[in-house]
């Protein structure tokens, strides 16, 4: 679907992002991993045609971008770091607009309008000014603009930036949604956020590639252990125990927790967590909480993004 | 509607829903106002006589108003991040430019007619013919044009809309004063910057009801070139 090939762009002698190369199959949700300043903005202005690169290559199923910018571009939905919006327009007029100028036939437009609105819960705000949006609504009528014209490929540049926690769980959910429909490509710095989302990472680090993959590949080839947190109550010797004694269970130490309640952290692959929930139960624990620990993310993310790591 | 109409539509729903338009609408109304009251009307003179002078001192307002119509233009789409709406969108730059600039002219155009009460008021009062009023306008409209024009390049090239503007108001003094330069220079280029004087050198007939074809090409011409210079512009900023 999409073909980067050795992509580059240099302000000056300053690379922004050297020698990009990969891949995104249609209907792949990929996300866009690295710290501020790595070049994700950068490559997303450039496959959104919004910026050129100094070199390289970019296909949209074989079509090259710089020869047929026009027919790529109605293809393809962009979502900038901020969104592109006309506050003294209305939710509605203002995705009409957006629709018409990306070639939505004019008897089509209102449909699609609607169609997009209830798409992105903005079906109540389309009489609404954007000035008098708050944040959160503001990032979704972004996200809406991109989707109005119904692209094959989405481009979302930190779509989640800036939203409160309920707001981040809404767009997560949303992008989420598109799944199958749209190839999509998040960018975001925040690994968690990311991997809930996406099936596949590409991580950035000062305009190169290190690394791509699932989270667990990119686990699994930093030689990172797994890290499964659960809090419970109840024997917790018992429960060690029928731990260790599952298959891929490298390791098991007991944290303080609340008084009555212990913290185990498990040294396992995620896969294993249904068996980690079982076992615990049958060795007569009681779950409060089970999940990947928040160390690990952080650890991965390090790893993957940070200035001294490798992968 | 095709993209250009539907930015130009945009654009001049954007005068007209935010303060910027108004303002600039009421103050170059008022300064017509007081310039027609305290100059074009003094002293007892002959109906076609103060139309002349109407339409002169009309043409400096629409100069300025050009300017600050034409600022927000483009630099304030880079301002606000929505450059990028326009550039993600399978639409030319040229449309883009076009579609800006139409949507501003219509303003502009808005707002020069609306200071045909005054010329009505020549009209009532004493006697002018209805051709010296067309070709007055016809100059201010020509004139607010090009200056919309240059402003429109102005604002391609300032960061904000306050640099576009003082870019956009030094290259219309500069054609504006070309004059002087033809006065203190030597053949050929006297005649040269003569020619290229943006009011001294294509105005004066319109305002006298005279409509030449050569002052027609030349602001259109002006027009042209501005807006061609201006796509230029847009152009290079993908690279950056």
């Amino acid at each position: 679907m999409i073909q980067v090939e050795q992509l580059s762009k240099y302000y000056g002698a300053r690379a922004a992002i050297r020698n990009l190369s990969f891949r995104i199959d249609a209907g792949e949700v990929v996300g866009f991993l690295g710290l501020n300043g790595a070049g994700k903005t950068t490559t997303l202005r450039i496959l959104g045609c919004v910026l050129l690169p100094t070199s390289g290559t970019v296909r949209l199923d074989g079509q090259d971008l710089m020869a047929a910018p026009r027919q790529i571009k109605a293809r393809i939905g962009f979502l900038p770091e901020t969104p592109p919006l006309y506050e003294e327009m209305t939710v509605g007029e203002y995705l009409a607009f957006v629709a018409g100028i990306r070639g939505v036939a004019p008897e089509g437009i209102r449909s699609r309008v609607v169609e997009t609105e209830e798409r992105t819960g903005l079906a109540a705000l389309d009489a609404e000014r954007i000035s008098t949006l708050s944040h959160g609504f503001r990032q979704r009528v972004g996200v809406a603009q991109a989707l109005v014209h119904d692209p094959d490929v989405l481009l979302l540049d930190e779509p989640a930036s800036g939203l409160d926690p309920v707001q981040n769980v809404e767009m997560r959910s949303l992008v989420r949604s598109l799944r199958g429909d749209h190839t999509v490509l998040v960018s975001s710095h925040i690994l968690p956020e990311i991997a809930q989302t996406c099936d596949r990472l590409l991580v950035v680090r000062d305009g190169e590639l290190v690394a791509q993959g699932t989270e667990a590949e990119l686990e699994e080839r930093l030689g990172l252990g797994g890290g499964v947190e659960i809090e419970l109550s109840g024997p917790v010797d018992a429960v060690v125990a029928a731990l260790r004694s599952i298959p891929g269970v490298r390791g098991v130490s007991v944290q303080p927790a609340a008084p009555g309640r212990s913290v185990l952290r498990v040294d396992a692959p995620d896969a294993l967590r249904p068996a980690m929930a079982r076992s615990a139960l049958q060795a007569g624990a009681e779950l409060y909480r089970l999940d990947v620990s928040a160390d690990r993310l952080e650890s991965l993310f390090l790893k993957l993004a940070g200035r001294s790591g490798t992968a | 509607m095709s993209a250009v109409l539907l930015i130009a539509r945009r654009e001049l729903r954007g005068y007209l829903r935010t303060m910027t338009g108004w303002i600039i609408a009421s103050s170059v109304l008022l300064v017509d106002g007081l310039l027609f009251n305290a100059f074009a009307l003094e002293g007892s003179r002959r109906s076609t006589e103060v139309l002349t002078r109407f339409f002169y001192f009309a043409s400096g307002p629409a100069m300025v108003a050009a300017i600050f119509v034409a600022m927000r233009l483009l630099a304030e789409e880079r301002q606000l991040g929505t450059l990028a709406l326009l550039y993600a969108s399978p639409v030319r730059d040229r449309d883009i430019v076009l579609g800006k600039f139409l949507g501003a002219l219509a303003f502009l155009s808005g707002l020069t007619l609306a200071t045909l009460y005054m010329p009505l008021l020549i009209l009532v009062h004493g006697h002018i013919s209805v051709g010296h009023l067309v070709a007055g306008y016809l100059g201010l409209l020509l004139l607010g044009s090009a200056s919309l024009a240059i402003g429109t390049l102005g604002s391609s090239l300032g960061r904000t809309q306050v640099v576009a503007a003082i870019i956009g108001a030094a290259m219309l003094v500069s054609l504006l004063l070309a004059w002087l330069l033809a006065a203190v220079t030597e053949p050929p280029f006297s005649g040269l910057f003569a020619s290229i004087a943006l009011h001294n050198a294509h105005f004066p007939p319109f305002q006298s009801g005279q409509v030449h074809l050569r002052d027609i090409a030349y602001y259109l011409l002006v027009t042209w070139v501005a807006l061609f210079a201006t796509t230029r512009v847009l152009e290079a900023r993908r690279w950056r």
